[in-house]
């Protein structure tokens, strides 16, 4: 992915080099390839991959520590002081040092289930595009099945059934959005077939294997990456969802959906713990589908 | 038409059998009924008798088969809460998710159709960006925000409306208003990308050349084509009319189906649940299966198309 980030900015620099204008062009030049918003995006998904990464470190606090005395503490420039910046709810807990867990615990499940789904979106797909007939008509009936039915009421009904565990709520969140990216791959794997590299390397003996993952993958990788990035933000909607229901993801554990939850029986004397997460959730889906977005105007040709 | 009418209902009958098939295997893995019903505690004999009198000692195709006859006939089993037929409890909670999401989805309608429309006519200039900035915010916005935020302004600070609960037509305002905004972006995106696709179109172009006033040109070429996509988006909705409260229901603690499903869900009510699934599942199955059959009606090339392509 990187690679692919930097191919703007090497357009944009050449540009710039050819120009025979002052240094205002290519600051010009610099933003309508590098978007204000969408470098404030990629700021925002920047800063939050930090924190994933660094999470405990970055926490000033135990994200659980209780501090009964300054229960209800409102963040700074609201009345509060600089040891809770943002605040500390109904138990005395750091606002700040929780919405840092939050978001650690909503990236880390959005991005093993966005794997899942890929996975699985990809493989069926793949299977439908290379065995056509009955087995492609079965995969289409079950993707017909998926997309016609709210994910959010089957999350729901395998909860009750089945109760609820870290790793089922992975899971689970992980076919929300399968459909789309196998109905993709389908699509854009039966058309690699038709090109000229997919029959070459056939003639020349390779196993189906072998021309599945090698060459299409790597040639539709693109745009799976994109949809998969349009996938991310709804997993984080979904999850934050179920969790803000408080069938999500269990206390003491937070998430993003969770805080805001819990938050909301304290809206009227303390809004803060409710809106610091909301505004969390808000900034992380906006800046990935304006990535997102932004990502699949840079590559789809025919949109230029 | 005969034979597209067939297949599209074909294909609604198998997600219809998928959908009871899920019921019935989430139903078998959620563990032993006896067990669950009777508690681990009960006597062999019990369990014995218990299992003969549901069945369950049976084959597993035969319970599966006769799951199925007993969805037909509507037998879905009680309330493990106050042991009313769990159908009847799901039923009386319909008509008050239907008070809310209907009026939603005719705000959802009467905003996002003209800004889509709106936007699409006056694409690349300040009004379009302004639109779908807003409408991007609908998207990326979650509804128990949204309607946190609205409880927040109008009944916390201004007071003007209730937080939550029902009784009066003032407590739906605000779980109305926030499906209702947020419905209205997905149809004002949805719209826009039609006509934009519609406005690209030789035919256009052959309608203003031929002299027509733009505006007849947007009207009667442009206006009705592009309705073709935006109905699917609006079918989906109707088939959640159901469907699309449970968040927006439990922020504003009104007493729907989605509010129920939640609290089924929390106590583990399997009855309720099932029939929610079920009930869910068939008006989205119905919902999508009229969609369908109009889209054939209004644009008879896909009938054509689909049989062409033989699925």
């Amino acid at each position: 992915m990187t690679l692919e980030l930097n191919d703007p900015k090497s357009l944009a620099e050449d540009s710039g080099s050819g120009s025979v204008f002052t240094a205002k062009d290519r600051l010009t030049a610099f933003f309508e390839t590098w978007p204000p918003l969408v470098l404030f995006a990629l700021f925002w998904i920047a800063l939050c991959a930090v924190v994933v990464a660094f999470a405990p470190l970055i926490a000033p606090y135990d994200f659980m520590a209780m501090d009964l005395p300054s229960r209800l503490t409102p963040p700074v420039f609201f009345g509060g002081v600089w040891t809770h910046p943002l605040g500390t709810d109904e138990l005395g807990r750091d606002v700040l040092s929780r919405l840092i867990i939050s978001i650690r615990i909503s990236v880390v499940i959005a991005f093993l289930s966005t794997l899942i789904a890929a996975t699985l979106g990809v493989t069926l797909g793949f299977l439908a595009a290379y065995f056509r007939g009955r087995v492609e008509q079965l995969i289409l009936i079950l993707i017909d099945a998926q997309a016609s039915m709210p994910f959010m009421i089957i999350a729901l009904a395998v909860l009750a059934f089945l109760g609820n565990s870290l790793t089922l709520f992975v899971i689970l969140m992980g076919f929300y959005g399968w459909e789309r990216i196998a109905r993709i791959a389908r699509g854009l794997a039966i058309s690699a077939n038709e090109q000229g590299y997919a029959t070459a390397v056939r003639d020349l003996g390779a196993s189906p294997w072998r021309i599945y993952s090698r060459h299409i993958l790597p040639n539709i990788a693109s745009t799976l990456i994109v949809s998969m990035t349009l996938n991310f933000p709804e997993v984080i909607l979904l999850e934050s969802g179920l969790s803000f229901l408080g069938l999500g993801i269990q206390p003491p554990m937070t998430s993003l959906g969770n805080m805001v939850g819990y938050g909301r029986d304290y809206i009227q004397s303390a809004p803060w713990i409710m809106l610091a997460p909301s505004v969390a959730i808000v900034l992380t889906t906006l800046s990935i589908s304006i990535v997102g977005d932004w990502m699949r105007d840079l590559f789809d040709p025919t949109l230029k | 038409m005969l034979r597209y009418t067939f297949l599209r209902i074909f294909r609604a009958l198998i997600t219809v059998t998928l959908i009871v098939s899920l019921a019935f295997v989430i139903l078998r893995m959620s563990g032993d009924p006896a067990i669950i019903i009777l508690g681990p505690e009960a006597p062999p004999e019990a369990y014995a008798a218990f299992r003969s009198n549901w069945g369950l000692d049976q084959p597993i195709w035969i319970q599966y088969l006769k799951f199925f006859g007993a969805v037909s006939q509507g037998d879905l089993g009680n309330s493990m809460r106050d042991g009313r037929s769990a159908l009847q409890v799901v039923g009386e909670r319909v008509p008050l998710t239907l008070a809310i999401t209907i009026p939603a989805l005719f705000l959802k309608i009467l905003i996002g159709l003209p800004a889509g429309i709106c936007a699409a006519l006056y694409r690349n200039t300040y009004i379009d960006r302004l639109i779908m900035t807003v409408s991007v915010m609908g998207f990326t916005v979650p509804s128990f925000v949204l309607g946190l935020v609205l409880a927040l302004i109008f009944a916390v600070k201004l007071g003007w409306l209730p937080s939550g609960g029902s009784g009066t037509w003032q407590h739906a305002i605000l779980p109305i208003l926030t499906m209702g905004l947020i419905g209205a972006a997905v149809i004002a995106r949805f719209t826009r990308s039609a006509m934009l696709e519609v406005l690209g179109q030789p035919y256009i172009r052959a309608a203003s050349a031929k002299g027509l006033v733009w505006r007849d040109v947007v009207t009667s070429h442009a206006l009705p084509n592009a309705a073709i996509p935006t109905l699917t988006i609006v079918g989906f909705m109707v088939g959640s009319l159901v469907a699309g409260a449970v968040v927006v229901e439990s922020v504003f603690s009104w007493p729907g189906v989605g509010r129920l499903l939640v609290t089924a869900v929390a106590n583990r009510d399997l009855a309720v649940v099932q029939v929610i699934l079920l009930f869910i599942g068939f008006t989205m199955v119905f919902a999508n299966l009229t969609v369908d059959l109009l889209y054939g009606w209004v644009d008879p090339r896909l009938r054509t198309k689909q049989l062409q392509a033989g699925s």
